[in-house]
């Protein structure tokens, strides 16, 4: 049986279907989870997806931090369970203090939308475990507000720590600058792109891997990390099952 | 006896966390013509009206609730100001008797 993920709709989520095809082509069962319910119906593991929840009104992810959902969401994660924000929903998880860190509006003022590339920092994550080597990885991102921010020394903690997935890098593979440089498209510190919490169950980042799962769509860069987050999701529930010994 | 109490919320941003709003409305002063303006920081003002027994209690559900959603910590501060106070029981209002 394939394992399920569930994909959380906010009313103003704008990547829920995208998200669900992706997770489908990964090989996954998506469950989709109404921001109204408490109730996440034993999901392996839950994608927080990019949109406009609650209309970004007052900040971005603010008002959606406060949702039913959510609450069984954070309980969810405290219990070890694996969550990936993407966008929108990294902005969620930012504002419920599930990953460290804020994102402020874009350097240059402007939405952005558009392709840009990223580096896997940390091969060894549950988010990450099939990308292999370090290489660029190109997909689209589409936010106003994507300028990663932490004070200095929460950033040099986050370093030490490995708790970076991902940065904004230029064609080359090397780390885009913190301010103009068009590789980092917001101006986020460190071009920090994606970071994960301390334990590592939780993760978000900016750009948009559903948006780059299939060839059609002109990348399907993004797959790996999707693939990466089932695989994990399928490992923990196969944890939570032990009794299923087979008859020898 | 329970009273209302308007108050007004500031949030700005924290010294020191980029302000691009700030930053784009300095730009446009020369189009102005004005000159000498420096610092702009750019924030938001939100009025409430709260029911309670008295400032102290009403100051507490808005302290609460500007730390909580109108501010993320990170990157913003408040400021809580009381704009207006009206007794319930009208005729015990020295507000509402001046608007009278």
């Amino acid at each position: 049986m394939s394992v399920h993920v569930g994909v959380v709709i906010f009313p103003g989520s704008n990547c829920d279907r995208d998200t669900t095809r992706g997770l489908a082509l990964a090989g996954a069962e998506p469950v989709e989870l109404w921001h109204e319910t408490a109730d996440l119906q034993g999901v392996a593991g839950v994608i927080l997806p990019g949109g406009f929840a609650y209309g970004d009104y007052v900040r971005a992810g603010v008002i959606a931090r406060f949702s039913p959902v959510m609450r069984s969401i954070a309980a969810f994660a405290a219990d070890g369970g694996l969550i990936l924000g993407v966008c929108n929903g990294f902005q969620v998880l930012a504002e419920a203090g599930l990953v460290p860190g804020a994102l402020l509006r874009n350097r240059g003022l402007r939405f952005l939308g558009r392709d840009v590339r990223i580096a896997v920092e940390q091969p060894d994550t549950a988010f990450t475990r099939l990308a292999g080597p370090r290489r660029p990885l190109r997909m689209p991102i589409a936010h106003g507000e994507g300028c990663y921010f932490a004070d200095e020394a929460t950033l040099d903690a986050l370093e030490a720590d490995g708790q970076v997935l991902f940065r904004y890098v230029r064609e080359d593979g090397s780390v885009a600058g913190d301010v103009d440089d068009p590789a980092n498209p917001n101006g986020s510190l460190r071009a920090i792109a994606g970071v994960r919490n301390a334990d590592g169950n939780v993760a978000g980042l900016m750009p948009h891997p559903e948006r780059a799962s299939e060839a059609i769509l002109g990348s399907d860069d993004g797959l790996v990390l999707i693939r990466s987050f089932v695989e994990s999701a399928a490992l923990a529930a196969r944890a939570e099952r032990p009794i299923e010994v087979p008859a020898t | 006896m329970s009273s209302e109490f308007r108050f007004a919320v500031n949030v700005t941003p924290k010294p020191g966390i980029l302000d691009p709003q700030g930053r784009a409305v300095e730009g446009s002063l020369g189009h102005l013509g004005i000159d000498g303006v420096s610092a702009v920081r750019v924030g938001r003002r939100v009025e409430l009206t709260v029911a309670a027994d008295d400032e102290a209690a009403a100051r507490l559900v808005v302290d609460r609730l500007a730390g909580e959603l109108l501010s993320n910590p990170l990157i913003e501060a408040y400021a809580i100001e009381l704009v207006q106070a009206t007794s319930s029981t009208t005729s015990t209002s020295p507000v509402e008797a001046e608007v009278r």
